[in-house]
């Protein structure tokens, strides 16, 4: 990628990242930590491709690629299911869980 | 194949932060959060078709322990817990951050100058969310109980980040780098994270759990341009901008800059300072806070993190249907740092049932004290102390607080005469207006509960 395109990604990403949150209430700031929490999950995808090009007979690269990998998919799994569990409750007007 | 796969990252990234968007009202939430759920499982799965790719095995492994351990340990979880769980989360994530660009040195160096760069900075800023976060966890998790300081704590943090960076461009300069100079980077970059994060008291961890979350998208990004992935790296900015903008926000509720949250925490500092308080607490039973409470117009509840440890959100909102059968207005008021995280007493509310219409912040409410007839304080302390707004001296003065003060009566639950978390006395306990209702709060709550039923008759 070309330096400065990448600049402009970055720029814009943090734009949008600042208006589409400043735009959200007070009451779901906590879903909406855990949810930006899945979001960088994503770190899975990079942590497969690397342990996807590691080198088979070295087990360092092994080792630090499976531990890539592991905690990605410990990320997403696990910032997803809190930040459904939570906003579950948030689901009606007239409030909870029942 | 490539192009298809490039796409698919494109939408993903698209999704997320459609999903995100979604989260601007309670309505349209949850099906954000179940569209980036569907996006992710696609990222995952295309992923699986990069060109090259082998160890499949080792990788499916991985997956399917780091996935299922995390989903398991979030589905049990208890809400009051919630904090720290989205702390460790995290933490993986930088950890996985910085794990990538350890492989990439591994494998023999990354790149060119800028992407070296920025690798070493990724990993720099994901090894210290990943470091800080187990730290934040520990302490939350109640692991690790003392609040310890080192003599000199802000100049060892200054060399310990002064030394990663040499040991950072001793990587960048070096075409690949000795195994031993990329080993000692990591190991300075974790103790710099623990080391920020162990002196830092409860009061100031919704901040440091938001600033650890925008770290750790901050270094998925860098990693992202590492590997010419625009999805890392449009996901993980995202993140690291609305990261940052909520720590701004929590650190403005507290009215504490985020540079004194780190390197001056209120623990160390509340100990002197604050005028001598006169007056003493006064006491009140059940039975007279529930008469009190029932023959008022408007009650106004302030749930601190004294309710949410105790589990009686469930109690209060019982309380409180009660007293709006009997015709009481009962409205919540919502201090954005009650809890351990930024709206952490909202979800508390939302678990128990509290229609959100009947919460409000500290700005929606604070003008409707002077008007209620009783406040009813449980398990606050800090966010309601009138010497923020009076005594200079204090470590919390200026900190924008709830005026229960203003009420004409409040009532404080509270299990004993202790100060709170930050150590400071509470001036608001020995005004004219204020009684002490000692007890935990499930059960205090439930007599006060008895005590109404019997007054319906």
């Amino acid at each position: 990628m070309e330096g400065i395109t990448a600049l402009y990604i970055f720029m814009l990403a943090a734009f949008t990242g600042y208006e589409v949150i400043s735009r959200v209430p007070v009451i779901l700031h906590t879903p909406l930590m855990s949810g930006s929490n899945f979001v960088h999950g994503v770190v899975l995808v990079g942590a497969m491709v690397v342990l996807g090009h590691a080198d088979p007979e070295d087990p360092t690269q092994l080792a630090i690629g499976f531990v890539a990998v592991f905690l990605g998919a410990a990320n997403a799994a696990g910032g997803y299911v809190v930040t459904e569990r939570m906003l579950a409750m948030f689901k009606s007007k007239s409030g909870g869980a029942q | 194949m490539n192009g298809v796969i490039q796409l698919a990252y494109f939408g993903v990234a698209v999704v997320f932060i459609l999903g995100l968007k979604a989260m601007s009202s309670p309505v349209t939430a949850r099906k954000g959060i179940v569209w980036a759920g569907y996006a992710m499982i696609a990222a995952t799965l295309v992923t699986f078709y990069t060109p090259g790719m082998q160890n499949y095995g080792l990788m499916i492994t991985a997956i399917v322990t780091g996935g299922a351990v995390a989903w398991w340990s979030g589905k049990v979880v208890k809400m009051t817990d919630m904090p720290q769980m989205v702390a460790i989360y995290n933490g993986m994530g930088g950890g996985a951050a910085a794990a990538i660009a350890a492989l990439e040195f591994a494998r023999g160096g990354t790149h060119g100058v800028t992407a070296t760069t920025l690798a070493v900075v990724g990993a720099l800023i994901g090894s210290v969310a990943f470091s800080g976060s187990c730290v934040a966890f520990a302490k939350l998790q109640g692991i690790m109980t003392k609040t310890w300081r080192l003599p000199q704590q802000n100049l060892v943090n200054v060399v310990l980040a002064g030394l990663a960076v040499v040991l950072g461009l001793a990587i960048i300069v070096t075409e690949t780098p000795p195994a031993v100079i990329v080993i000692a980077f990591f190991i300075v970059a974790l103790v710099l994270g623990a080391i920020l994060t162990t002196p830092i008291g409860g009061a100031d961890m919704p901040v440091v759990i938001s600033l650890l979350n925008a770290f750790t998208g901050l270094a998925v990004g860098f990693e992202g341009y590492v590997l010419g992935n625009p999805a890392l790296i449009v996901a993980g900015i995202v993140v690291g901008a609305s990261g940052t903008l909520l720590t701004q926000l929590m650190a403005k509720a507290m009215n504490r800059p985020i540079r004194n949250v780190i390197f001056t925490p209120l623990s160390g500092a509340a100990a002197g300072g604050g005028e001598a308080i006169e007056g003493t607490m006064k006491e009140l039973s059940a039975l007279d806070a529930a008469s009190v409470m029932r023959y008022a117009s408007k009650v106004i509840i302030v749930p601190g993190y004294g309710m949410a440890v105790a589990g009686a959100q469930h109690k209060v909102w019982e309380m409180a249907q009660l007293l709006e059968e009997g015709g009481v207005e009962v409205a919540f008021a919502i201090h954005p740092v009650a809890g351990r995280m930024p709206g952490h007493m909202n979800v508390l509310l939302a678990e128990a049932g509290v229609p959100y219409d009947k919460i409000f912040d500290l700005e929606e409410i604070n003008a409707d004290f002077p008007q209620a007839d009783v406040a009813l304080v449980i398990g606050a302390n800090d966010v309601v102390n009138p010497v923020a707004r009076t005594d200079k001296s204090s470590p919390i003065y200026g900190m924008p607080i709830l005026n229960v003060d203003m009420a004409h009566n409040v009532i404080v639950v509270k299990r004993g005469q202790g100060a709170g978390y930050s150590g400071i006395e509470n001036a608001l306990f020995y005004k004219d207006n204020c009684r002490m209702l000692y007890g935990s709060a499930q059960q205090i709550i439930g007599e006060v509960i008895t005590h109404v039923k019997a007054l319906e008759v």
